[in-house]
């Protein structure tokens, strides 16, 4: 059985449609991760005990485990105590989190680093340290490790296939459902991948425009 | 006439001032009195404590003994700590300080510099924000820059637009830090331009300096640190011309041209 691409356009929709579920996942669970991590970051360096605490918890589950067992208790786990979250929501938790703990690590690094000048002239402007870190240090320190949760969010990308075993009609799920259609499992899983490349070229177009676009400010 | 007198030499005041870092002591029983409108130099050696006087001043190095009051209120008093903080936040808007690295925030702009803190502390309205920087920025000079980041500027303008970041704030007290130590040597003047434009408007400052010949001109007292005490203090017709102390004609040997 040679290959025969000609059966594609008959699935187009769906991969199609899990295209635009690839990119939801990965966009909204992004989002949480890049802000998420900025709070996890905040808290890790400067949270009393009593709030740390939980986080470094959080923060241990998330990076000594793997993802697909993460998303399984998100998902499956918790219903059991009576939260019954949607299979989407579920995964944009579990890679948000996962993501989450990744992009905090920089960012605490990069906190750690911003000249202490930085915090001392806003602090002599009369400014709190909670405030001077709000508007000062921790822009600062984001802008610093652009590049890195850039690719941290290529990751994100890539793990987002994992969230087609709770049933999200993903890209890679839809490839799956296509395959199981026709037998063909080479041209829907070559297919998937050229959609992940593009998907990823467009995530590098916009991690350079947002390099740019800070480039003067750092 | 007399109270207005006091109350003049009252404006900055540091009462027995002492810091030590550890056992390292920094700052060993310093008194100073400022009087409003006053220009004072710090002038000693790398490693007197002039920096560290300048930081005890608005707190940013809490001395280990003594006071400083600032118009009537004492800037380092005792309070809870949550008070202390709301307290030291407020006595900080009124004074402004100048840093030999500059320490503009690179993220914002020349005005967001100049309006980030009076926005946030004064809640100016966007309006307001603005034209205070226009103010500002023409003040020291860089109105036409006022939209760059401060990486597209060079060390003068850097540090005049950290002189307007600090004005915005419409300090009692302004403490400049070897304001002109890190700038290269053609880039000084147009720091002490605005300098000396301070100066003449009277406002009160506190100038720790290198530069003999800008505080011989700007400045009307002259104080010598060396080793944590001031060694001798005076008009600067006296501390560069006939200063008493061997310490102090040392030192003096060393930065003037025709020293006494
Ligand atoms: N944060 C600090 N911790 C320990 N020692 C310090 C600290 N800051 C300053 N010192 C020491 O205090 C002394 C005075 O420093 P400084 O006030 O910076 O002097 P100056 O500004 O006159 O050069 C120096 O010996 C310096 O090493
Ligand atoms: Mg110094």
């Amino acid at each position: 059985m040679g290959l025969d691409f000609t059966i594609i356009p008959g699935y187009l929709d769906i991969i199609l449609l899990g295209c635009l579920w690839t990119i939801a996942i990965t966009a909204a669970a992004a989002l949480l991760s890049f802000f998420g991590g900025i709070l996890f970051a905040v808290m890790a360096l400067y949270a009393p005990a009593v709030i740390r605490w939980p986080f470094k918890v959080i923060e241990f589950v998330f990076m000594g485990t793997p993802l697909l067992l993460q998303l399984f208790l998100i998902y499956f786990g918790l219903v059991q105590i009576g939260i019954d979250l949607p299979a989407f929501v579920a995964g944009v938790i579990g890679l948000g989190l996962h993501f989450a703990v990744y992009n905090s690590e920089l960012i605490q690094t990069a906190i750690l680093s911003v000249d202490k000048g930085q915090m001392e002239a806003a602090r002599t402007l009369g400014l709190s340290r909670g405030q001077a870190l709000r508007k000062v240090v921790v822009p600062q320190a984001v802008r610093a490790v652009i590049p890195p949760i850039g690719n941290n969010m290529i990751a994100l990308l890539k793990d987002s296939a994992l969230v087609s075993v709770i049933g999200v009609s993903e890209l890679t799920l839809s490839a799956q459902r296509a395959i199981g259609a026709t037998y063909r499992p080479f041209e829907f899983y070559l297919l998937a991948a050229a959609f992940y490349y593009v998907i990823n070229l467009g995530m590098e177009w916009v991690q350079r425009r947002i390099e740019r676009r800070i480039s003067l400010s750092r | 006439m007399s109270t207005d007198q006091t109350h003049l030499t009252d404006f900055v005041q540091i009462r027995h001032a002492q810091k030590a870092f550890g056992q390292l002591e920094v700052l060993k029983d310093i008194s100073l009195n400022v009087a409003r409108g006053q220009i004072v130099a710090i002038i000693g050696p790398s490693g007197s404590g002039k920096s560290t006087l300048l930081r005890a001043i608005n707190d940013l190095d809490p001395l280990t003994g003594g006071e400083i009051w600032l118009d009537g209120t004492q800037v380092n008093k005792s309070l809870p700590h949550r008070q202390y903080e709301k307290h030291i936040n407020q006595m900080r808007q009124e004074i402004g300080m100048v840093f030999q690295h500059f320490n503009l925030f690179p993220h914002m702009t020349a005005r967001e510099n100049v309006t980030m803190a009076p926005k946030m502390l004064k809640g100016l309205s966007n309006e307001a924000a603005d034209a205070l920087a226009e103010e500002q920025l023409q003040k020291v000079g860089m109105l036409e820059r006022i939209d760059y980041y401060p990486s597209q500027l060079s060390g003068g303008q850097k540090q005049r637009v950290a002189i307007a970041r600090a004005l915005a704030m419409k300090p009692k007290l302004m403490l400049f830090d070897e304001a002109t130590s890190a700038l290269d040597p053609e880039l000084v003047d147009e720091v002490n331009q605005v300098m000396k434009k301070l100066a003449e408007e009277q406002m009160t400052m506190i100038i720790v300096t290198h530069e003999m010949d800008f505080a011989a001109a700007v400045c009307d007292r002259v104080l010598f640190m060396d080793q944590g005490v001031v060694v001798e203090e005076g008009p600067p017709e006296v501390i560069f011309k006939r200063p008493e102390k061997e310490r102090t004609r040392a030192f003096l040997r060393k930065h003037l041209e025709n020293a006494p």
